[in-house]
């Protein structure tokens, strides 16, 4: 097991970053990029096999984030692993720019495979990429995250059937399962339990996991592909709001925008210097 | 049309290592000679168009060039959204063709009947959309759609229709192709009336009226140059369609003239506001909303004197 502190450094900057951000710039979702940072960290500090430097290698891994709503986050982890320079992000929120609060095309922004905000697509996109790779004798694997809340499309599901049908093996979804949606528990709005029994029901290897436990997620990445045939899914046991104690598990933080004294008091809890 | 369409796909899959083509289960056997040509270029994805569109436009952002093939409805209105995000937004070359188009399955309902595709789907940024008259203008719209990088709709008929043209003409997305020249009115159809289009053409010419009859494959883009030159040809245009008269291609020409400041008169033959809520033949259903040509006659007449 390689040394883990550097991703969880990485996190914690990466946690100030995002919460800095939506703070200056008004974009919600906060407690929901929260929830996925350390699945992101892990992800593209460790696990995919991406170049910034050649941001449309054939090889490439490819990475959907299905929840289009997290990407405050992925804006900051791409700048991060040098897909585009830190400095782009100070245009964050301005007219004309690309950063908002969903993903742009992959033609607009460097290192973006989709563009998502519509729940319930990045899945499909992700088994297109996935069966292209197979057809293409590509070996790259595809990555695809996405919330608890998205899992209520029925999308999602055609998409479960139709990759375990077809065997793709290269296939690795990944659910931020925060038990929230914007207005509700998860399970209160559509009954989502025993989420990781619904996805082996499905024909899917599905393993549970702490997703912020960043050495967990790590092995439990590392042992995808299954070897059986099998797509993967990790159902990640998330807080939305992970990190800063006034925000976790609170669904408030959906929607609302800290203030610049609560980005002080967020940055002291992470140990990041004001 | 889909025998074409199926004979004409595998010939592409020979051709080209990049085609593939998606069914929502159906064409059992249809695809029986492409699936030989390659088993893992051929995806039946199941009774699940959404997941499909989605698919498909992910095959596309990979360097592949997917055929999206099922029942008209169930390819356009059913996942509308994905073509607009997953293919139009990303503008992810996927080609969907939708089969039994218009009142072909008039049979089978409304739930089988197609009179709103080509309205929702010409609003979508860089989507064509094309009607191809008979066999052999499907098999060269395959062609031609393959030689671009822009999503396409390509709606077709069901089997049996009759042949148009003798010989392959030339071929252009948005170039209509005359069919039959004349300089009183021009009959514009798009798809599969162009049948009862020619036979409106005989019966005009028979009253003394020298009726133009235009293949107008392409709804989206339209051809600029046949509709600048219309209004100093004709005393009036008619567009022929099977397909709702609100938003399609008749509203599609419409709206160029006034975009582009022109005036000519126009007679839009298509399907009312309206469900068809008897059962009936394509024939049938045709008598009721007005597309015979014995109709098209009949009024273009009216209107002329």
């Amino acid at each position: 097991m390689a040394d883990i502190a550097p991703l969880q450094a990485l996190a914690r900057d990466l946690r100030a970053r995002i919460i800095e951000t939506s703070s200056r710039t008004g974009t919600p979702h906060l407690a929901s990029c929260l929830s996925c940072v350390d699945i992101l960290t892990v992800l593209y500090f460790s696990v995919l096999r991406v170049d910034p430097a050649e941001p449309r290698s054939p090889t490439r891994d490819r990475f959907i984030l299905s929840k289009g709503h997290g990407a405050p986050a992925l804006f900051q982890v791409l700048a991060k692993r040098g897909f585009y320079p830190e400095a782009m992000l100070d245009s964050y929120g301005e007219d004309g720019g690309v950063f908002a609060e969903h993903p742009p095309t992959p033609d607009h922004l460097a290192g973006i495979e989709a563009a998502t905000g519509s729940l319930g697509h990045g899945l499909p996109l992700g088994l297109g990429m996935a069966l292209a790779g197979r057809i293409q004798r590509q070996p790259y694997n595809v990555y695809a995250v996405l919330s608890d809340g998205e899992c209520n499309e029925g999308s999602v599901w055609e998409a479960a059937m139709l990759a375990a049908a077809q065997r793709v093996s290269n296939l690795c979804v990944i659910v931020d399962f925060n038990k929230w949606q914007a207005t509700g528990r998860s399970q209160e709005v559509m009954a989502l339990d025993p989420l990781a029994d619904k996805w082996r029901a499905f024909g899917w290897s599905a393993v549970e996991v702490d997703g912020h436990d960043l050495a967990a997620l790590e092995r439990e990445l590392r042992r995808f592909p299954a070897g059986d045939g099998r797509p993967t899914a990790i159902i990640a046991h998330t807080i939305k709001g992970k990190g800063v104690s006034f925000m976790e598990d609170d669904n408030n933080w959906h929607y609302r925008i800290p203030s610049p004294e609560e980005v002080v008091a967020a940055k002291k809890e992470l140990g990041i210097a004001a | 049309m889909r025998n074409a369409f199926a004979d004409e796909m595998t010939r592409l899959a020979q051709e080209d290592p990049r085609v593939v083509l998606l069914s929502g289960d159906i064409g059992n056997k249809l695809f029986d000679k492409l699936k030989a040509v390659d088993e893992a270029r051929f995806y039946n994805c199941g009774v699940a168009e959404a997941n499909m569109m989605g698919v498909a436009a992910g095959m596309a952002l990979s360097g592949l060039r997917p055929f999206v093939y099922t029942i008209t409805p169930f390819t356009t209105t059913r996942c509308f959204e994905q073509i607009r995000v997953d293919v139009c937004y990303h503008h992810a070359p996927v080609v969907i063709v939708g089969t039994g188009s218009g009142l072909s399955y008039a049979e089978l309902g409304p739930t089988h009947h197609s009179l709103e595709d080509m309205a929702i789907l010409r609003t979508l940024p860089g989507m064509q959309v094309l009607a191809p008259c008979d066999s052999t203008e499907l098999r060269l719209a395959l062609r031609e759609v393959l030689k671009g990088d822009s999503p396409a709709y390509i709606r077709i008929g069901k089997k049996g229709e009759p042949a148009i043209h003798a010989q392959p003409p030339k071929f252009r997305i948005g170039e209509a192709i005359v069919v039959r020249p004349g300089n009183d009115v021009a009959l514009l159809c798009a798809g599969n009336m162009m049948s009862e289009t020619l036979k409106a053409a005989d019966i005009l010419a028979a009253r003394g009226v020298s009726a133009e009859v235009v293949s107008f494959h392409t709804v989206k883009p339209l051809d600029p140059g046949y509709l600048g030159g219309a209004p100093e040809r004709f005393r009036l245009l008619a567009t022929v369609e099977e397909h709702g008269r609100a938003g399609g291609f008749g509203s599609a020409v419409a709206e160029w003239f006034v975009a582009h400041g022109r005036q000519v008169p126009q007679i839009s033959f298509g399907t009312d506001d309206a469900f068809m809520h008897e059962v009936g033949s394509q024939e049938y259903a045709r008598r009721k909303f007005g597309l015979t040509g014995d109709n098209i006659a009949a009024r273009v007449l009216a209107r002329l004197t």
